[in-house]
């Protein structure tokens, strides 16, 4: 332990040692998780109440999502998962190089993924179906909806959980790039890869959200 | 990094982290936890000022019966501002945000907290959330009260939109702090710094904090969908649009009730530390006050239907949070039981921060019975919404939480600055603010009793003497506080150097640091061989061997 404080850049003054300050920055970041699954309880608890309330209009409404959209996005999110939990693999292990490409692959399959969202969110917008009180479907698919009752509630927490959901995977995509950056400059090592090893973490946890909605919203 | 700023400076013999570093850029841009509490004891004392004048304006509207000085319009605003002041930007950061981030490192024999960044991050944040409420101020009138009910709030105009958004940006202030002190008392602890050794001000820290993790992120999207409802329009709480306002009320109240043990549980930890200091005897059953912390934490999130028993939940609903209720008094009586047995056969010495402690009991002991009079489902039904609750959540927020954070700035105040501050001044200040604080709100408890409704302009003639005097209290009130910020400005311009421990206190602030405490705290890193309270390993009430045994160890 002696020898560790002598030597790291990245060691901070208040810190005993970087294992210490590896697990105080780790634990930090599952209490951060706590926080953000708290969040995404409220958006869920409202789902429950207005499922619970209007059963038959969540079931005529979600056949209006694709699910083969967003299928095709759980399987994305997925692989973009396992690219991570590579990237963090071979920085401990010193392959700083195999792990800017796992980054770079993660933040392009995180880029898939918001394509996919832009698709199925102008398809929608292009017919009326926004959140809230714009919300004025019409044409094909969308017109027959204009009048199930509570009908632009349930797009409303459609747009609001996926909307806010997809704000996370921007985030991740930002922080994932300064990764990349700094990791192809050589910051990264076997000793310090605390940044990579916490946003891989918030990443899985971005990845588990999706992994409930895509069933709730789309297929029941 | 440390190496530079060892330098002993010439002109005061020691350095401190006041004075180590002096220019603005140092304070505003400073990583220590010890300024950044600073920082936040200056802001909030600038909130509380101003909260406090709009509840002297509420007052003294209220003096008589009719318009007084302001109209209905002004007046509600008045109540509404002085609420979400007090609540968002005084007593929920108060005690963790200033004596927790001063006191508690200390205390756990730390340098600094685990992320000075972060901490520093959070104390911006929060000034964000401050100056939207300034925003929200000036766009236009907020008379929603401090609880933003749906679906008046979300028909409201722009100023709701600021103003939810502040108090959606202040609670990551509130819950970026919460983490780090639960990093920071996990794995920052001094050698030897066992569970059971910790300080009980600790203790109620990391209970305090565990709520703000687990609470605030649901106010959050609480007032995220509100703003959103605002906005768009979505139609989650407004029941034109299909939506269930009662579902706001379980949201907001999901938070805001485990939000008041936020308030009142790091008041409990420095209760706990006057109480053992100014007996001279160790706390009563340690391991019940800490580990009843823990509980009223738990127990905190499972109550929250009792501010809605007459909103349309279901009666079985109402019993269940009613009997939950009750609970709570439990670990709180097992509080204020070892508070009262730690003075048994103590030797009590009635210092100032000893009579805030004595104040606290007095008003928290009534805050708290009262409450379990509102939990009762057939009382409260009558009470709800009259001044009865109005005068039991003063009891406990401000007789409670800001008594104890005054008695703890005045404990604390030595080691804080260095200085020793006027004693009798001290007591006159405290005794003014006891009797103002009984006269404006005990007289409410009747007026709410017979049935005088909360919030409101105007009211019927037989409770006009009842308000003058609640009215009169408040100025005895104002007088009070304004005398103890008189002492500490005081204490600031000509007080006395204090010596390291004043108090013969035996926890690591007062035994293992100068006063005011080096940059870095500690000259060297403490080893923990005793309880925080065994303070027969100290010379009762003298400072100065503590001060010597320092000296001789800087020495060698």
């Amino acid at each position: 332990m002696s020898t560790a404080k002598a030597a790291h850049p990245k060691l901070q003054h208040h810190f005993v040692s970087m294992e210490q300050q590896f697990d105080a920055s780790k634990f930090g970041m599952w209490l951060f998780l706590v926080t953000e699954i708290l969040l995404f309880s409220g958006m869920f608890v409202a789902y429950t109440v207005y499922r619970v309330w209007h059963p038959e209009v969540f079931e005529a409404l979600s056949t209006a999502l694709d699910w083969r959209l967003g299928g095709v996005n759980t399987l994305v999110l997925l692989a973009s998962s396992f690219t991570v939990a590579l990237s963090i693999h071979h920085i401990q292990n010193d392959n700083q190089r195999a792990m800017v490409i796992n980054i770079l692959l993660t933040i392009l399959f995180a880029g898939v993924f918001m394509f996919i969202k832009y698709l199925e969110y102008s398809g929608k917008f292009s017919h009326g179906v926004f959140p809230g009180e714009a919300y004025a479907p019409f044409g094909d698919h969308y017109g027959h909806y204009a009048d199930v009752p509570y009908a632009p509630q349930f797009f409303s927490i459609y747009f609001v959980m996926t909307g806010i959901h997809g704000v996370h995977v921007l985030i991740g995509m930002g922080v994932f790039a300064w990764i990349a950056i700094k990791g192809s400059q050589g910051l990264f090592s076997s000793e310090y890869y605390t940044p990579v090893e916490l946003t891989g973490l918030y990443w899985h946890l971005v990845d588990i959200i999706w992994i409930f909605l895509f069933p709730l919203l789309y297929l029941i | 990094m440390s190496v530079a700023t060892a330098t002993p400076q010439a002109t005061s013999g020691k350095t401190t982290y006041l004075n180590h570093d002096k220019s603005i850029r140092s304070w505003l841009l400073t990583l220590d936890h010890k300024r950044i509490g600073l920082l936040y004891l200056s802001t909030i004392v600038v909130v509380f000022l101003a909260a406090g004048i709009l509840a002297l304006l509420v007052r003294i509207e209220l003096l008589a019966p009719g318009r007084t000085i302001v109209d209905a319009q002004t007046y509600n605003q008045f109540f509404s501002l002085h609420g979400i002041l007090m609540v968002f930007l005084v007593i929920v950061p108060s005690v963790p945000a200033i004596l927790g981030n001063f006191i508690m490192p200390l205390h756990i024999g730390a340098i600094d907290v685990a992320f000075p960044r972060l901490n520093l991050a959070s104390y911006y944040i929060f000034m964000v959330g401050g100056v939207l409420v300034v925003i929200a101020m000036v766009v236009g009138q907020i008379d929603t009260g401090w609880t933003f009910y749906t679906p008046y709030s979300s028909r409201l105009g722009a100023p709701v939109i600021f103003m939810t958004l502040a108090v959606f940006i202040a609670g990551f202030s509130s819950i970026l702090t919460g983490m780090n002190f639960i990093v920071t008392i996990h794995k920052m602890r001094a050698p030897g710094l066992t569970w059971n050794r910790l300080p009980l001000f600790v203790w109620s820290i990391y209970a305090t904090s565990i709520v703000q993790v687990l609470a605030t992120p649901v106010i959050g999207i609480t007032m995220l969908l509100l703003l959103l409802e605002k906005t768009l329009g979505i139609g989650i709480f407004d029941p034109a649009m299909g939506g269930d306002p009662i579902l706001f009320q379980h949201f907001f109240w999901f938070y805001s009730h485990p939000a008041v043990y936020i308030m009142i549980l790091p008041a409990f930890g420095i209760i706990s530390e006057l109480m053992g200091v100014f007996s001279r005897q160790e706390v009563m059953g340690y391991k019940f006050v800490a580990l009843s912390s823990v509980a009223i934490a738990f127990l905190g999130f499972l109550v929250w239907g009792h501010h809605m028993f007459v909103s349309g939940q279901s009666t079985v609903s109402s019993v269940v949070f009613s009997l939950i209720t009750y609970l709570i008094g439990i670990p709180t009586g097992v509080k204020v039981i070892n508070w009262v047995g730690t003075m048994y056969k103590g030797s009590v010495s009635l210092k100032t921060p000893m009579l805030y402690a004595l104040s606290f009991l007095f008003l928290f002991t009534i805050g708290g019975l009262t409450g379990v009079m509102l939990g009762v489902l057939g009382v409260d039904v009558h009470l709800h919404d009259t001044y009865f609750v109005v005068a039991h959540f003063h009891y406990v927020m401000m007789g409670g939480t800001i008594v104890a954070l005054i008695g703890g700035l005045y404990y604390w105040w030595p080691k804080i600055t260095g200085k020793l501050y006027n004693e009798t001044l001290g007591r006159i200040g405290c005794l003014l603010v006891f009797v103002g604080f009984n006269t404006t709100f005990f007289t409410q408890f009747v007026l709410g009793s017979q049935g005088m409704p909360r919030r409101y302009y105007d009211y019927a003639e037989k409770y006009a003497d009842l308000h003058a005097l609640s009215t009169y209290g408040s100025w005895i009130l104002a007088v009070g506080l304004f005398v103890a910020l008189y002492t500490f400005i005081q204490s600031l311009m000509r007080g006395a150097p204090a010596p390291a421990n004043p108090w013969g206190g035996a926890s690591l602030e007062w035994t293992h640091t100068t006063s005011p405490p080096s940059p870095h705290n500690f000259e060297e890193q403490p080893i923990v061989t005793h309880g925080p309270y065994d303070y027969h390993h100290f010379y009762a009430g003298d400072g100065q061997s503590v001060e010597a045994e320092l000296a001789s160890r800087s020495e060698a």
